[in-house]
């Protein structure tokens, strides 16, 4: 008990100190994180250990707390969405979609069909570079660091895309209440179209090598199980509840921005363990390039925002030349506009599960409390309970199988 | 047979009387306020009852009402989840702020045992019966609950901005 | 090397050649070696840590640098790179991490939050690493492109070229750690 970022009366120290075998052997423990290179993240986590093997955890998190929920007190609706970027950094359009909804509903605004169907394409490919770094950096801490270099090149090329649409490449900031900034670009759907043409060959060729590959097979069945009663009840959703048999998928449970109108599947799984949630991330980005194909080939004609003007910002040359637009620019901006008194949630399935926003009006310029429903924190807890009797190297693989995010998880 | 709105409240009101009360459609929600006391053992009914079965916690979170009555300054909010009928229910429960006490649920819902931290972290919200009630994001050497609005947003110790310019005082972290 | 190869040699330092022997200074050969082969330490906490992994990977390819090794261990590294949003509660970690390294170290702060604190003026956010520990090189951006690591990168390798080899040992090195409340 020499480390200086471990309590000196923690509670496994007194079990270290009692704790006695016949043969000599004496338990340890162990202090995983914050920087370990394959926690992905800054979570501490303290390990009781005999030999490889975990009797007991214990996990720390906020070390990257950054107080989303207070700033989102003193910020107008539309500085919000920058925070919401990076919640899930790695599926940040999703996050920025779920505060627009979120808006829409208490201000009542409608959102045109095709503006709809570009939400879902650019969710879904969210959705996709979530699950590619997942999977890819499961590999790689189970050390097969090719394929994950070679999706690389596909979510450069989604980063691509997004730099088409709002010309950030990760913190999109993207969409306004009622649709998007403009309209995509010739390039932005060049770009997709290219995207869907090589990207399926590219994942089936990181799934083949991984799927039936013996050490991975050895290192990830059975690991890091657990049961659908308790994945509930520690309330699990998106993937990881789905690997463990439960088909919850807001999509379909609650659909919103059209969702409705494509045709796809919830893959689940059956275990519950890392091997699981591996396969169903994976049979998830088919899924995805499924419905990105078909609001791709169906995209409604139409706008791409709604007709909302005491809301959506005016067009940039209308700002520059005519006052009243100019004024119009200035109030939104700073967040004069008309808000009803208003309690609402919405949820949208992100990446890691129900990503839900609460938020509380006044009328006044900024949320009165904004409350993110985090999935990643809501599962972590339960990170324990996942490696409890299993090796060292396997709590590894676990975590990153189920794919905490620290942005999320401290907020 | 899915599960009407109408059906919910009639079927807590009866169990509760007049402990539960100002049921209401929050947008596409159904919300109502129970009293801190009954608070828990109305969660544990939701989810035992065989006709309800709200089955998953969603979330938990506080809220500060500074302008509120002393009695119903802080409110703690749960959103319960039926999967089989794909209902949601909100129930809000109002706190005294002489006395932020609230019974946890976090043997009932195993969720709510990080998101009680949360809360408590953020506003000081006793639940008494947790497990292990302390902070969880922030410092433990901290002192206040930084998400009550008292309580500014900006680091009191920044030397790089000048105050004057930003409507900030060097002494603003103080509570008033 | 051929002519149709595009890997090129790190250019000599100045210095005098004729014929069978070249001459130059001490500081700048030690300067060139520990240039081209710097081991970062990705201090990655949060987004910037995923553009940092675009670095990386095939597309950007920071190895081009002589920095393909990525030491996970503070203590076979030379070059800190922080990246992302620190917390008041991260501190004493960081400050572990860096005390750690073996000298000659240098620090690059990567993006707005390592740098100043960036959108999260807030209780919880350290407000800069240069509060903390000394930093070399600031890279900008919410979270900087791969290009901008780079550059980072190459700014630090220009920096690391031209430092003198007495620097580590100098009382004015001392001082700026004693500031640091670096013992």
């Amino acid at each position: 008990m020499s480390d200086q970022f471990i309590d000196k009366e923690h509670r496994f120290a007194k079990i270290v100190s009692e704790q006695t075998f016949e043969d000599g052997r004496e338990l340890s423990v162990l202090n995983f994180g914050p920087t370990h290179p394959s926690t992905h993240g800054v979570f501490q986590n303290i390990l009781l250990m005999d030999g490889e093997r975990i009797l007991d955890a214990d996990t720390t998190i906020g070390y990257i707390h950054r107080a989303f929920e207070k700033i989102a007190e003193n910020r107008t609706f539309y500085q919000i969405t920058p925070l919401t970027d990076r919640l899930n950094y790695c599926s940040s359009p999703i996050n920025n979609m779920c505060w627009w909804m979120t808006v829409e509903k208490a201000l009542g605004v409608e959102v045109p069909k095709r503006a709809q169907y570009m939400r879902v394409i650019v969710m879904e490919l969210a959705r996709i570079t979530d699950h590619l770094i997942c999977n890819g950096i499961l590999g790689v801490d189970l050390g097969a660091y090719s394929p994950f270099l070679y999706v690389m090149k596909y979510r450069e090329l989604a980063y691509e895309i997004y730099e088409e649409i709002c010309g950030a490449r990760m913190t999109t900031n993207m969409g306004r209440i009622g649709g998007f900034e403009r309209d995509w670009s010739e390039a932005a759907w060049r770009k997709l179209d290219e995207f869907l043409e090589g990207f399926p060959k590219a994942w089936n060729e990181l799934e083949t090598a991984y799927l039936r590959n013996r050490i991975f097979m050895d290192r990830t069945i059975g690991v890091g199980a657990i049961s659908a009663e308790k994945a509930m009840n520690y309330g699990f959703t998106g993937p990881n509840l789905r690997a463990t048999g439960i088909d919850y998928d807001i999509r379909i449970a609650q659909p919103y921005s059209s969702y409705d109108d494509f045709d796809f599947n919830i893959p689940v799984g059956s275990g519950g363990d890392t091997y699981d949630r591996f396969c169903v991330r994976c049979g998830e980005v088919k899924e995805s390039i499924k419905i990105i194909r078909q609001a791709r080939e169906n995209l409604p004609q139409g706008s791409y925002h709604a007709d909302v003007p005491d809301y959506y910002l005016p067009p940039k040359e209308k700002v520059y030349t005519s006052m009243e637009e100019l004024i119009n620019h200035f109030k939104i901006v700073m967040g004069e506009i008309p808000v009803p008194v208003a309690e609402v949630y919405h949820s949208v399935e992100a990446a890691n599960g129900e990503l839900g926003m609460y938020l509380i009006t006044d009328g006044s310029r900024t949320p009165f409390r904004l409350h993110f429903r985090r999935p990643c924190f809501v599962y972590y807890q339960a990170f324990p309970e996942l490696i409890k009797g299993g090796m060292f190297s396997d709590a590894v693989a676990t975590l990153s199988s189920i794919n905490v995010i620290a942005g999320e998880l401290d907020a | 047979m899915a599960l009407e709105t109408t059906d919910i409240q009639n079927r807590i009101i009866e169990k509760f009387a007049d402990r539960v009360s100002d049921f209401r459609m929050e947008y596409d929600i159904l919300t109502f306020e129970a009293a801190p006391e009954i608070a828990k053992e109305v969660i544990r009914y939701m989810k035992e009852d065989e006709v309800l079965r709200f089955n998953f916690l969603t979330d938990l979170c506080g809220v500060h009402y500074p302008d509120n009555d002393k009695e119903f300054q802080f409110a703690v909010v749960y959103l319960l989840h039926n999967w089989i009928d794909n209902v949601r229910v909100r129930i809000k429960s109002y706190i005294d702020a002489d006395k932020v006490e609230i019974a946890t649920v976090s043997d009932i819902f195993a969720s709510a045992n990080w998101m009680e931290r949360e809360t408590y972290d953020f506003y000081g919200i006793v639940f008494t019966g947790h497990p292990n009630m302390k902070r969880i994001l922030n410092d433990n050497h901290m002192v206040v609950f930084p998400m009550r609005k008292e309580y500014p947003m900006e680091d009191s110790g920044r030397s790089d901005k000048d105050d004057r310019f930003f409507g900030r005082t060097t002494n603003n972290y103080q509570p008033k | 090397m051929s002519k149709t190869s595009n890997i090129r040699i790190a250019p000599a330092p100045e210095g005098y050649s004729g014929q069978g022997f070249f001459a130059t200074k001490f500081d700048y050969l030690i300067g060139l070696a520990r240039a081209n082969s710097l081991w970062p330490l990705p201090f990655a906490t949060s987004c910037c840590g995923i553009e940092f992994m675009a670095t990386m990977a095939s597309t950007y390819d920071m190895g081009r640098f002589g920095a393909e090794r990525n030491s996970f261990s503070p203590r076979q590294a030379d070059m800190l790179m922080v990246m992302g949003t620190i917390a008041k509660k991260m501190v004493p970690v960081l400050r572990h991490v860096y005390e750690q390294m073996a000298e000659p170290k240098w620090v690059i702060a990567v993006g707005a939050c390592a740098s100043s604190g960036g959108i999260f003026d807030t209780y919880s956010v350290l407000q800069g690493i240069d509060k903390v520990i000394p930093v070399d090189v600031y890279v900008p951006g919410c979270p900087p492109r791969p290009e901008q690591i780079l550059e980072g990168v190459m700014q630090l390798q220009e920096i690391v070229k031209s430092e003198s080899i007495h620097r580590r040992g100098s009382e004015r090195y001392e001082e700026l750690l004693k500031s640091y409340k670096f013992e």
